[in-house]
């Protein structure tokens, strides 16, 4: 069924036809259609699932938790402030092997206040041990999210899937709704082999002394090492049951080009335009987006920047005192694999300033100028 | 063995709590366990956030309890207890009791958020708070429950808790939940009969247990029950109920109010107050009982 919706209610329709059992969730701008269309639909009942409205998000994770342990499929959404707020139980989901499935609007981080869009509030958790997912369509949020229970479900490894605020949680566009049936038969019931039940009593996560931790810790980690084939795989499958493929990455234009760069969220669809707009200038370039920035695709973006004599990221967040942090994840993927490949820095569209496909050209032609990277990160648009 | 009549025992005999567990020496916490898990039964699910009892249990992958436990974050003992009730019933148990079981700094300070959020939806779940009045698992510091006058590793004796002990019956009776009640780990029968009756009720559920810890109040190992009895017949922690957050019920009323010296002489958390100190808090201790037994007397 096809319906214009909106990028939030994106998320609501993918929580509703994976089956969410439990939802628990808080209100935060720019998230709450997410929230508001999933009580409605626990509420006249299209959705057969218990929707706890908390006092806060932190006890919005504390509530899924619980759930998930108990065998439930669960859900939850926030943003910025409400995720950082989450920080500690993110730990606490994948330490506990506790498939939730969260959906994050990018919005900045206060102060001063802002509701506008950028990836600080997500990229701050990366290493909580959640797979996130960056979305740059409303047909993308809808399929990832029941992409993310089946992957999560099966690595017992809780998922993000993120959305940037207004850009896309905001904009309406044409989605795809699939037919429950084959949701169900792409997407079985979540049974964990152990879960809390005083039929079989277990302590979890009780005092672990450092002669089991280091192991268990060690298993989260091949849990994520074996996430990006899997990934691949249910895209695949996901594909065939609904004709659209799930990638890790996007490729625009790569194959040929000189100077490829590298973005994610809603700036990668714009960069493909400006992509465009630079081939018919002569100019041969390509757009690499990436959407799984965990577990990180290592492979995919050395094999696809093999060919490139220059590449540029672009990145809409920055780690204080040191770079972007999609360049520093890909500087560190491409170490000993680049050839002397020079890798650019950009920090651009903090706290929501537009990203247009002017800002790509004015990227491009920087690199272009340059021979390689002169500081450490270029700041585009910015008043200094 | 010769067929012996023998009394007949006011508690069950079953015990869902066994031997092994890490407790100090006379721990009130881990009779409050004992004596609740033989009222919960086997169909239980425990949520235990950082306090004490996350040590007691033993460590992983072993259990002193067999029932199972879900071992949450410190300031989520309620939501936790929420998620697990609304997930257990999502696949099809409704039947299982949830209990979060948190010390007095899980429950006063830090999970009081959690815990009010629960209150004021009545999420179907047990609360039981055991209350050792400061944080025992950390060695001693003062939480919102330590009652004036009291010694701890934050509130030395140079310039000891000048404030009274939070009122946690008066807040979760302002939330209007079902039942709220006090107990004593020295009334077992007592303790025991409230648990069984607040595992029947739907709704939040508030259960205020008061467990000596002779670690921290530098008291005798053999005086645990002593003081846990002696607390209830001079009023400084009263036995009581309320449902609905109105109606009040005193459960022990003691024939002759003892005066607090006694109580107080034997734990070494209050050996440095003056005489005026101790009148100025047995004038408190009274204020707060004619107080309660006037809200009794409404009903």
């Amino acid at each position: 069924m096809r319906k214009v919706i909106m990028g939030n209610h994106a998320l609501s329709y993918g929580a509703m036809i994976s089956r969410s059992q439990v939802i628990a969730a808080y209100p935060i701008t720019p998230q709450t259609q997410v929230v508001e269309l999933l009580s409605e639909m626990c509420a006249d009942k299209t959705l057969d699932a218990k929707f706890i409205k908390v006092e806060s998000e932190h006890s919005a994770m504390a509530a899924c938790l619980g759930a998930s342990l108990a065998g439930a499929r669960t859900f939850t959404a926030t943003s910025a402030q409400g995720l950082a707020l989450m920080h500690e139980l993110l730990h606490w989901a994948s330490g506990g092997r506790l498939p939730v499935v969260m959906g994050n609007i990018n919005r900045s981080m206060a102060p001063g206040w802002s509701i506008w869009s950028d990836q600080n509030d997500s990229l701050s958790q990366r290493d909580t041990g959640w797979m996130q997912f960056y979305c740059c369509s409303n047909q993308e949020v809808l399929d990832t999210v029941i992409q993310a229970f089946k992957v999560s479900e099966k690595l017992l490894i809780p998922s993000m899937v993120i959305l940037d605020a207004f850009t896309l949680s905001h904009t309406y566009e044409v989605v795809d709704l699939p037919e429950q049936e084959k949701v169900d038969e792409y997407l079985p019931p979540f049974k964990p082999l152990i879960r809390i039940t005083p039929d079989e009593p277990h302590a979890f996560g009780g005092l672990t002394s450092p002669e089991h931790y280091f192991e268990l810790r060690y298993k989260v980690q091949k849990a994520m090492e074996e996430g990006l084939a899997l990934i691949e795989e249910t895209g695949r499958e996901f594909e065939k049951m609904f004709g659209r493929y799930l990638g890790i990455v996007e490729d625009h234009r790569c194959e040929d080009a000189e100077l490829i760069l590298i973005t994610s969220g809603t700036m990668g669809s714009t960069a493909k335009i400006a992509v465009d707009e630079l081939r018919e200038e002569g100019i041969k370039a390509g757009n690499l987006r990436i959407k799984v920035f965990r577990p990180f695709p290592f492979d995919i973006i050395r094999n696809i920047l093999k060919g490139a004599q220059k590449v540029a990221v672009v990145d809409r967040n920055i780690s204080y005192g040191h770079h972007g942090m999609f360049y520093q994840e890909v500087k560190s993927a491409m170490y000993g694999h680049s050839n002397g490949l020079p890798l650019f820095g950009f920090i651009a569209g903090l706290g929501g300033r537009d990203i247009t496909p002017t800002t790509f050209k004015e990227i491009a032609n920087y690199a272009l100028e340059k021979e390689k990277p002169e500081e450490e990160i270029t700041w585009i648009g910015v008043n200094r | 063995m010769n067929k012996q009549k023998t009394m007949k025992l006011s508690l069950p005999e079953e015990e869902l709590m066994n031997s092994g567990h890490l407790a100090c020496q006379g721990c009130g916490a881990t009779l409050a366990m004992r004596y609740a898990l033989k009222a919960l039964g086997k169909r239980t699910v425990l949520c235990i956030p950082a306090c004490c009892w996350s040590v007691i249990d033993g460590p992983f992958p072993y259990s002193s309890l067999d029932v199972p436990i879900f071992h949450c974050a410190f300031e989520t003992a309620a939501v936790s207890a929420s998620g697990v009730k609304a997930g257990l019933e999502m696949v099809g148990d409704t039947e299982t009791t949830v209990v979060a079981w948190a010390g007095d700094g899980g429950t006063f300070d830090i999970g009081i958020q959690a815990l009010s959020g629960v209150a004021e939806r009545n999420d179907n779940i047990l609360y039981i708070c055991y209350d050792n009045e400061a944080y025992m698992n950390t060695g001693t510091q003062r939480s919102s429950a330590t009652p004036w006058g009291a010694w701890t590793t934050t509130t030395p004796v140079k310039h000891f808790k000048e404030r009274p002990k939070k009122d946690m019956e008066a807040i979760m009776a302002a939330h209007r939940i079902p039942y709220i009640a006090t107990a004593s780990v020295g009334y077992p029968e007592d303790l025991f009969k409230k648990v069984k009756k607040a595992k029947d009720i739907q709704g939040t559920r508030f259960l205020h247990i008061y467990a000596p810890c002779p670690t921290g109040w530098k008291s005798r190992p053999e005086d645990t029950i002593k003081l846990a009895r002696m607390v209830v017949q001079n009023s400084t922690f009263p036995l009581y109920e309320i449902e609905w957050g109105e109606k009040y019920k005193l459960n022990i009323k003691p024939r002759e109010k003892k005066p607090i010296i006694d109580y107080l002489g034997i734990q070494g958390r209050f050996r440095h107050l003056t005489k005026e100190d101790i009148a100025h808090m047995q004038e408190e201790v009274d204020k707060k009982w004619e107080r309660l037994l006037k809200q009794c007397e409404v009903n």
